[in-house]
């Protein structure tokens, strides 16, 4: 019979976690997702790799909503994404049960890590090889909240971040351009800052908006084509305006 | 003592509960809503022991909706029958529920319906039924008046018909009932009949 208590996860002699950096890598290389946070608007985007000609876009949905007013996106492995995503809406509901109130941002991305903790700590498991961005609304204040998990199991909450591909670059494209942003500002942001590493064009974007009135809303590719091409048309004229006056003076 | 009943009409389907509150000799309160939205679409009205009624109504409604965040589509009315009927089931040799339920749910492709689901896991789907000591009128004056695709007026003069025969004939006579209704625009509370008024106190 096998035995489940030889653990994989274990320390290296210089206080490594393994398997947990290599957890890491595989979130490394999924797609590049980015989560921002706006005062009443909270957006994620994930990016779409080209998809087969025979396949059917719809059935790969890549931002998903765990409960009325708590949406997740995820860059990793996206089976163990599945696993994750489905503990996480029973959570949703058995807390709604139990305690009569929808839970909160915090909570639940408290759990998720938790759980993504839970299996660094056990015999026969891996670590679940993703990352996650949870956007969502204070049920209570109406806060927008946006957390990020790992699959350490640490969690921290974010102005504005990225994960998956190339999310270093996104990162600093955010630090440095990030303002206080609300409704469509803040949809235009996390597209500009997903253009930097993302082919553009709204076939390689999957834009999903959090309100606290509508809840979730999947953008069209038509949508999110004209954001992309009012991104586009603001950088030529930044351009051109940068063109100008060289030319003036020479 | 508590009554439930409900009919199914044109393009709509109702379902009527008494609001009373009782333990032993004593009303609790008289404006209990037994009538659960489990959805957008559907009502589910349940009498019997109040723990049961209260447990197991939010635990259907609870997954109810976990199956529309996993599936991306909502559970037909039968199919959420059948889930109800089988956790009664199951149960049932263990640790039953004493809750009778009545769903009530209108879904697109089908229309309105109504499911018979009793405290022992019985199944049946209707176009009238009742529970309680009030069934034996509310059965018997749906018998002589029902018909098929009834307008919403027509409905509710026969549900008021019957809540005049439960309050004149039944010797302990609920005093307040609850009517809610179902149809295309979704599920939703109808009216009160009221006969005595409750102080208004905050849900719990």
């Amino acid at each position: 019979m096998a035995r489940y208590d030889r653990a994989i996860t274990v320390f290296s002699p210089d206080g490594h976690l393994f398997q947990v950096e290599y957890a890491l890598e595989a979130v490394r290389k999924g797609n590049a997702a980015v989560g921002v946070r706006g005062s009443d608007t909270i957006v994620l985007a994930v990016e779409k790799k080209s998809t087969p000609k025979l396949q059917d876009s719809r059935s790969v949905r890549k931002i998903v909503n765990l409960d009325d007013h708590i949406a997740l996106a995820c860059a990793g492995l996206k089976a163990d994404a599945r696993v994750l995503i489905n503990r996480a809406r029973i959570e949703c509901q058995s807390y709604k049960l139990t305690i009569e109130d929808p839970v909160t941002v915090e909570y639940i991305t408290r759990y998720i890590a938790g759980l993504q903790q839970k299996y660094t700590q056990s015999g026969g498991v891996r670590p679940f090889g993703l990352s996650t961005l949870i956007i969502g609304f204070d049920p209570h204040t109406g806060t927008p909240a946006l957390y990020q998990t790992d699959p350490s199991g640490t969690f921290s909450a974010w102005k504005a971040n990225a994960t998956g591909r190339n999310s270093n670059s996104i990162r600093e494209f955010l630090e440095k351009n990030y303002t206080e942003t609300s409704g469509q500002e803040t949809v235009k942001l996390a597209i500009r800052a997903l253009l930097e590493v993302v082919e553009s064009g709204g076939k390689n974007i999957e834009v999903a908006v959090m309100t606290k009135e509508q809840g979730l809303r999947q953008l069209e590719e038509a949508e999110i084509d004209a954001v992309v091409a009012d991104i586009e048309a603001e950088k030529a004229a930044a351009e051109a305006a940068k063109k100008a006056p060289a030319t003036k003076e020479t | 003592m508590e009554s439930v009943f409900g009919l199914v009409g044109k393009d709509f389907a109702i379902v009527v509960a008494d609001s009373s509150a009782v333990h032993s000799i004593l009303v609790h309160k008289t404006n209990e809503d037994k009538i659960m939205l489990l959805d957008s679409h559907k009502l589910m009205g349940a009498s019997g022991e109040t723990g049961d009624r209260a447990q197991f109504t939010e635990y259907v409604q609870k997954n109810v909706a976990l199956y529309q965040f996993r599936n991306g589509i909502p559970l037909t009315t039968a199919a959420t029958a059948n889930f109800t009927r089988g956790e009664l089931a199951t149960a049932l040799r263990k640790n039953p529920y004493m809750v009778n339920i009545i769903l009530a749910g209108y879904d697109k492709d089908v229309g309105p319906s109504l499911y018979f689901i009793d405290y022992i896991a019985s199944l049946h789907k209707v176009d009238k039924a009742a529970f309680g000591y009030g069934s034996y009128f509310a059965l018997s004056m749906m018998d002589r008046h029902y018909r098929r695709d009834m307008t919403v007026e027509e409905a509710i003069e026969l549900v008021d018909k019957i809540i005049s025969e439960i309050r004149s004939r039944l010797v302990v006579a609920p005093p307040n009932f609850l009517i809610k209704i179902v149809d295309k625009d979704g599920a939703r509370q109808y009216a009160w009949r009221e006969s005595i008024k409750d102080a208004p106190v905050a849900a719990a």
